[in-house]
Formats: structure tokens, C-alpha cells, sequence
């Protein structure tokens, strides 16, 4: 059947087309409380709000890296944060053309019956959640489900369960005036070879487009943050074009032209080898109906985190730093970056973990 | 709950030699071969012959009547079913001259591919000297569909296999199917299942066996229902067809669709204008179709010549991702057999129209086509209420 048409139709479409605008992307900045310890563990930084709003103030006023972002993804807490003067966090986003996103998914739990699969939790009250969200200023959501390859993985199971997860998230965002990103992570953990990642994400982005259609999502309203297809981690390495022909060739079988933009996952890559890769998938000659962009976290934050350290007199380090690579990714939405940024500490540090969990 | 996903899993097959490799001690002990089987030796094949019908300005001939609506075809112009006669229409057809220039792909049914034209020369060679590929209708026809509203489902997957070895031997490089949809009767969801269930075992076959399947689910023009209601319906439909097609490991590079134009139901009480079934038919195929099928060959339905090629002029003002061309029957023939009548004498003139018709239709792939100076025939409609093949 076609999609609902609900009140937010024309703003759905004009907000996801917004987002995919050449040059920019996304930043995901929605780590939540536990995952963003992490992060400042790792540079030695206490895990309490006020470390928390500072990180995510020096990212958002970094000066001139706004213009290479045309979204960012926000956790609920920062949603309602401000700067240390007092402005709120969105308005500092909106007043630079800065669309505030927000994660609206409750993380993952286990298939029973299943070697470690899972499914995503947050569909109970997220209409209201989300009107919520909306009315704080966010213009669209996230929501992360996740699958594995394994010798038995996915199973149907869980690629229909993850599938239909996202399609009701996603009906039940655009109802309420948030375009949904689409997540459905493939990770790249495991033995296997770059084919093998390819018939699975065909496989995989196949059955949530089936699932999209069979709730009525408006598609024009929606993006799509998928894994590049790769090779498996312990599996060995190829080129960035390698990776680019799969990975397109791997979207004109299952992604439909009116979807605008696709905005990659980094999924552990080094903040240089995404953009490399990124940048090669621009490149690729070929049918490509929408926009290939970027929606990094690690991949954009790692080396900014390392020059911060959690100092004030390291904000500008920090802050040049997190500059570079908004505008190395932004080149490779363009196809024109040519790898030959001030690589900053960390930057070609490859952020794998295994079986990573946010 | 789409609960039929969970019917076929094609990427798991039961292997008997199990390794020693162990896997979790609380599953089944079968080993999954987990890597797809796709088109097998043909793959590339496949590929280039897919882009060759989808080359620009040029759309494919439908030919393939049945003998038993050939016959119609035959009757109408007072002439009997015969062989003879069934064999000298399509000799007049495949035999114009710089017909490949405007027609990349002539379907034909099964007695046609083993012809020749009264001189000797098999029609398949005929078209490959003008760099036509010859298609072959592989379906056998509808049937009632038990347990449906009324509806039709499409056979001939039986034997399909070694049919289309033995079609792919005579010279067919690409196959077609017709199964049909229709939206007074619903659809109900079981017809909808089944005619894209059937028509992904035939593409997968087909590729299996070197031939190009074209992907024909005709939601049919009767009915009196608004250019909406065939948007929705064809976006169920399309979704279902791709979603079996993934299923079943068929590579998109190398097939073709063939789908109806997006437009109200012939009795519905307002004609749309070209530019609205363009806009129509183009966010259907946004939506449901992946940029890597190379070639979509829109049918007739029923619709007059001039209309046809009017609306599928409309749909090439912009550009988009697939070859956006024609299948077309009795939208190119009309008029040539009305000239023909059966006499010899009338055969150039007759041939001379199938490129008109052929050039006019070209030039609308191109987006380049005006309806200036077409004949009072050309623009009759030739809708039959519950048309039967």
C-alpha cells in the first residue's frame, strides 16, 4: 500500500532532502551516558554532566565546522543542554543550519534462541517521546538496530525482527515530525571475506525496505545509515575502491531513488580510512539516485577527544582538529578529498572493538 | 505480520557433511552454506544483453500472441488462423526494413521462434542482422486462482528449466512472463503474493538458463477507480515482486521490468492528463525500484497508439536513474495490420507504418516526441473490458 500521509508530509521530505545536501553530513554525537564514560575514560575524564556538555560545546561551536554538517544526533540528555553561557544547545545548532537529531531507541537485548542475536528496544510510548522531541526542536530521529555475521547469522529471525523494529519506529516517527533514520547495522566483526558481506547486506536492506513498505513509510521522508561493505575484521584488508564498488553496487540492488541520502556509518574504521572510503564511494561511476554521505561518530570525534584531554587550554587544539576532519568528510561527499589532512593524533588509529556495544 | 518472509530462506541449505567445526552447543547441528548462488555461467551475459535492450531511443516488439489471439488479431482484418497466415504477419513485421533501428528486442511466441520467412531465413537471424535480441514468452497462460476473489494466477514454471535451455539454443536471449493483477477484485492478498512469488521462481529460472526475464506483474486497466487507488495498489505490488525477487538470488543487473503505467481505471469517470500518469508512474518507480535494474519497458494496456507513446514522452522530460522505454503489442501493430488487410500489395505500406509507429515511440524514450500529424487511427483507444490474452 502507499504511505500514510500524515500532517508533517511536505516537512518530512524537505528535512530528510536537507540533510542529504552535497558537502554535508552528519555528526552523531549521541552517545549515551554509559558509552560516553567511555570515551572520557580514555582520556582520563571524569563522567559527569558537566564534562559531558562541555565535550559537546566544544564540538558545536567549533568555528566554520558547522557548515560542513547538516545534522547532528543528539542523546536526550544534551537535547536539553546549553552552553556554558546559557544558550541552548539546538538553538546554537539551528542558527548555523543545523538540523538537532535525536536517539529515540533503548538499545538491544537478546533473541532467545539465538547464538547472541538481538533486537532493539524502544517502541513503547515513543509516539509520545517523540512529539516530545519535536517540540524540544529535534527534526529527526535515530535507532540502531543491529545483526552479525556468523556461520548461522543472521538468521531470518533476526533479520525480520530488526527489519519490522525499524519500519514501526520509523511510521511512528514521521507521525509525529521526525524523519527516521534507518540503522540496521551489519557489524564487521568476523573471519569473513568482502562477498559475503555484500550478499548479506543486500540481503538485510532488501528485508527493511520490505518492512518500510509494508508500514506505509513515506520513503522521500526517511535516510538510510548503513554499514560500507567491507570485509570482516579478521579477515584481510582491501582497497577503498574495492570497498566502494561493493557498497554501491550494493545499494542500486535494494535502496529505492527516492530514499535522498544515505549517511554511512563508520563502524570502527579509522577517522582517515572512512574518509577514504567514503570519498572513494563518491567516485564510483555508476547509477547513484542519492546522496552518499556521512554520519560519523567515533570517525569524526577521536582525534578532537585525544587533543582535548578534558583541558580548557586544549579547546582550540581540540577544536582545530575536529575541523579538519568535518571537512575532510565533507570533500569526500564530493569525491574530491585527496588524504592530505593535518592527520591529527589518532587519526589513523583504527576504533574497532569487537563486538562493540554502544 | 508479513509471516511469508519466514517461508524460504534460500541462503540456508541443509548440508549432509558436517564439519568439525562447532558451532553453539544449543543449536541445530546443520551446517548452513551461507554464501548465495547467483546466476550461475551467464551472469555477464545476462548484463550486456539486458543494456543492449535498454539502449537509448529503442524499446522492444511484442509479438508473442498466442495462437489463439492471433487469431483474434487475424479475424479482424477477415483472415483465417492459420499457420500460413500467423507466419506471413510476423514475416511482414520482422522483416522491415531498419527496424533495429528504433526496436532493440522482438518477443515472440514459441511457434514463431522456430520459423523462417517463406525465402528460408529463420526470423531470429532476421532480427540479429538489425541487433534485435529475440525474446520468448515462457508462460502458460492464466488460470482461476482457487481461494482468491475471482482472480488469475499465471503457470509454467513446470519444466520451465529445460524449456527455456532449449529456447536459449534456438537464439531467445531474454524471456517474458505475464501475470496479471486486478483491482476490482481487490487485489486480494493472496493473488498479490502469488503472482510475485511466481513471477521471481520464473526470473531465477530464467537467468539459470541464460535468458533475461522480463518482470511483467500488468495490473489491469479495468475498474473505475482513481489514479490513487493504482498508485497504492502498484506499490504493494511492486514492493511484494522485488522483495521475492531478492529471496530468490535473481541479479537485477540482468532483467527487465515491464510494468502498467500508473493511470485511473478505463471506466473512471476522469482522464488523466500525460503529465499526471508521468508523475505518477515515476514515484511508483522511485519507490519500489532499485537503480540497478537497467531497463523498464512499459506496456500498452490497451491504451491507443498516440496515447502510449504520448505518455511515455511525458515520463522521459527528466532524467531518471533506468532506461524508461516500451514493450509494446498492439500499440505498434494497430495500425500496420489495419493497412496490411492480408494482400501482398499492402505489405510495404503496412511495413512503413510499424516505423512510424516504431520512430514515434523512439523519439518519446528520447523524450523528444511530438503527436503532430498522427492519423485519426493511431488515436483510437483500444481498451476491451476484461480482456483475455
Amino acid at each position: 500500500m502507499s504511505n500514510f500521509k500524515g500532517k508533517y508530509h511536505d516537512e518530512l521530505i524537505a528535512n530528510a532532502a536537507y540533510i542529504g545536501t552535497p558537502g554535508k553530513g552528519i555528526l552523531a554525537a549521541d552517545e549515551s551516558t554509559g558509552t560516553i564514560g567511555k570515551r572520557l575514560a580514555s582520556i582520563n575524564v571524569e563522567n559527569v554532566e558537566t564534562n559531558r556538555r562541555a565535550l559537546r560545546e566544544l564540538l558545536f561551536t567549533t568555528p566554520g565546522a558547522l557548515q560542513y554538517i547538516s545534522g547532528v544526533i543528539l542523546f536526550e540528555e544534551t537535547l536539553y543542554q546549553s552552553t556554558a553561557a546559557g544558550k541552548p544547545f539546538v538553538d546554537v545548532l539551528k542558527e548555523a543550519g543545523v538540523l538537532p537529531g535525536i536517539k529515540v531507541d533503548k538499545g538491544t537485548v537478546e533473541l532467545a534462541g539465538t547464538d547472541g542475536e538481538t533486537t532493539t528496544q524502544g517502541l513503547d510510548g515513543l509516539g509520545a517521546r517523540c512529539a516530545k522531541y519535536y517540540e524540544a526542536g529535534a527534526r529527526f530521529a535515530k535507532w540502531r538496530a543491529v545483526l552479525k555475521i556468523g556461520p548461522n547469522e543472521p538468521s531470518e529471525l533476526s533479520i525480520h525482527e530488526n527489519a519490522y523494529g525499524l519500519a514501526r519506529y520509523a511510521v511512528i516517527c514521521q507521525e509525529n515530525g521526525l524523519v527516521p533514520i534507518v540503522e540496521p547495522e551489519i557489524l564487521v566483526d568476523g573471519p569473513h571475506d568482502i562477498h559475503k558481506c555484500a550478499a548479506i547486506t543486500e540481503r538485510v536492506l532488501a528485508a527493511c525496505y520490505k518492512a518500510l513498505n509494508d508500514h506505509h513509510v513515506l520513503l522521500e521522508g526517511t535516510l538510510l545509515k548503513p554499514n560500507m561493505v567491507t570485509p570482516g575484521s579478521d579477515s584481510p584488508k582491501v582497497t577503498p575502491e574495492v570497498v566502494a564498488e561493493h557498497t554501491v553496487r550494493a545499494l542500486q540492488r535494494t535502496v529505492p531513488a527516492a530514499v535522498p541520502a544515505v549517511v554511512f556509518l563508520s563502524g570502527g574504521q579509522s577517522e582517515e580510512q572512512a574518509s577514504v572510503n567514503l570519498n572513494a564511494i563518491n567516485q564510483v561511476k555508476g547509477k547513484k539516485p542519492w546522496t552518499l554521505s556521512f554520519s560519523f561518530g567515533r570517525a569524526l570525534q577521536q582525534s578532537t577527544l585525544k587533543a582535548w584531554s578534558g583541558k580548557e587550554e586544549n579547546v582550540k587544539k581540540a577544536q582545530a582538529a575536529f575541523l579538519t576532519r568535518a571537512k575532510a568528510n565533507s570533500e569526500a561527499t564530493l569525491g574530491t578529498y585527496k588524504g592530505d589532512s593535518q592527520l591529527g593524533e589518532g587519526a589513523s588509529e583504527s576504533l574497532h572493538v569487537k563486538d562493540y556495544k554502544y | 505480520m508479513a509471516c511469508s518472509t519466514l517461508k524460504l530462506n534460500s541462503l540456508s541449505i541443509t548440508n549432509n557433511s558436517f564439519s568439525s567445526r562447532r558451532g553453539s552447543p544449543s543449536l541445530s547441528t546443520t551446517r548452513r552454506v551461507s554464501l548465495p548462488i547467483r546466476a550461475s555461467s551467464y551472469t555477464d551475459e545476462l548484463i550486456t544483453t539486458a543494456k543492449t535492450i535498454a539502449s537509448p531511443g529503442r524499446g522492444i516488439l511484442a509479438i508473442d500472441e498466442s495462437n489463439a489471439t492471433a487469431g483474434k488479431r487475424l479475424a479482424s482484418i477477415g483472415l483465417d488462423n492459420t499457420e500460413t497466415n500467423r507466419q506471413a504477419y510476423r514475416q511482414l513485421l520482422l522483416t522491415t526494413p531498419g527496424l533495429g533501428e528504433y526496436i532493440s528486442g522482438a518477443i515472440f511466441f514459441e511457434e514463431t521462434l522456430y520459423q523462417s520467412t517463406t525465402d528460408g531465413k529463420k526470423f531470429v537471424d532476421c532480427l540479429r542482422e538489425e541487433n534485435i535480441v529475440p525474446g520468448i514468452k515462457v508462460d502458460k497462460g492464466l488460470v482461476p486462482l482457487p481461494g482468491s476473489n475471482n482472480e488469475s494466477w499465471c503457470q509454467g514454471l513446470d519444466g520451465l528449466a529445460s524449456r527455456s535451455a532449449e529456447y536459449y539454443k534456438q537464439g531467445a536471449r531474454f524471456a517474458k512472463w505475464r501475470t496479471v493483477v486486478s483491482i476490482p477484485c481487490g487485489p486480494s492478498a493472496l493473488a498479490v503474493k502469488e503472482a510475485a512469488w511466481g513471477l521471481a521462481r520464473y526470473a531465477a529460472i530464467s537467468q539459470d538458463n541464460g535468458l533475461v526475464p522480463i518482470v511483467e506483474p500488468e495490473i489491469l486497466l479495468d475498474g473505475d477507480h482513481p489514479i490513487e487507488r493504482t498508485l497504492e495498489v502498484a506499490e504493494k505490488v511492486w514492493s511484494e515482486v522485488f522483495f521475492y525477487l531478492a529471496e530468490n538470488n535473481v541479479v537485477f543487473e540482468g532483467i527487465l521490468l515491464k510494468p502498467s503505467m500508473v493511470t485511473p481505471g478505463a471506466e473512471h469517470k476522469q482522464k488523466a492528463s500525460p503529465e499526471t500518469i508521468a508523475n505518477n508512474t515515476l514515484t511508483m518507480l522511485r519507490r519500489r525500484v532499485p537503480p540497478a535494474v537497467p531497463g523498464i519497458m512499459f506496456l500498452s494496456g490497451g491504451q491507443s497508439e498516440v496515447e502510449a507513446t504520448l505518455n511515455l514522452n511525458a515520463m522521459n522530460q527528466s532524467p531518471n536513474p533506468w532506461h524508461v522505454s516500451f514493450s509494446y503489442a498492439r500499440a505498434l501493430q494497430n495500425t500496420v495490420l489495419k493497412t496490411w488487410q492480408g494482400r501482398p500489395e499492402n505489405v510495404e505500406a503496412a511495413q512503413k507504418s510499424l516505423l512510424i509507429r516504431a520512430k514515434a515511440n523512439s523519439l518519446a524514450q528520447l523524450g523528444r516526441y511530438s503527436a503532430e500529424g498522427e492519423s485519426e487511427e493511431a488515436q483510437k483507444g483500444m481498451f476491451v473490458k476484461g480482456y483475455t490474452y
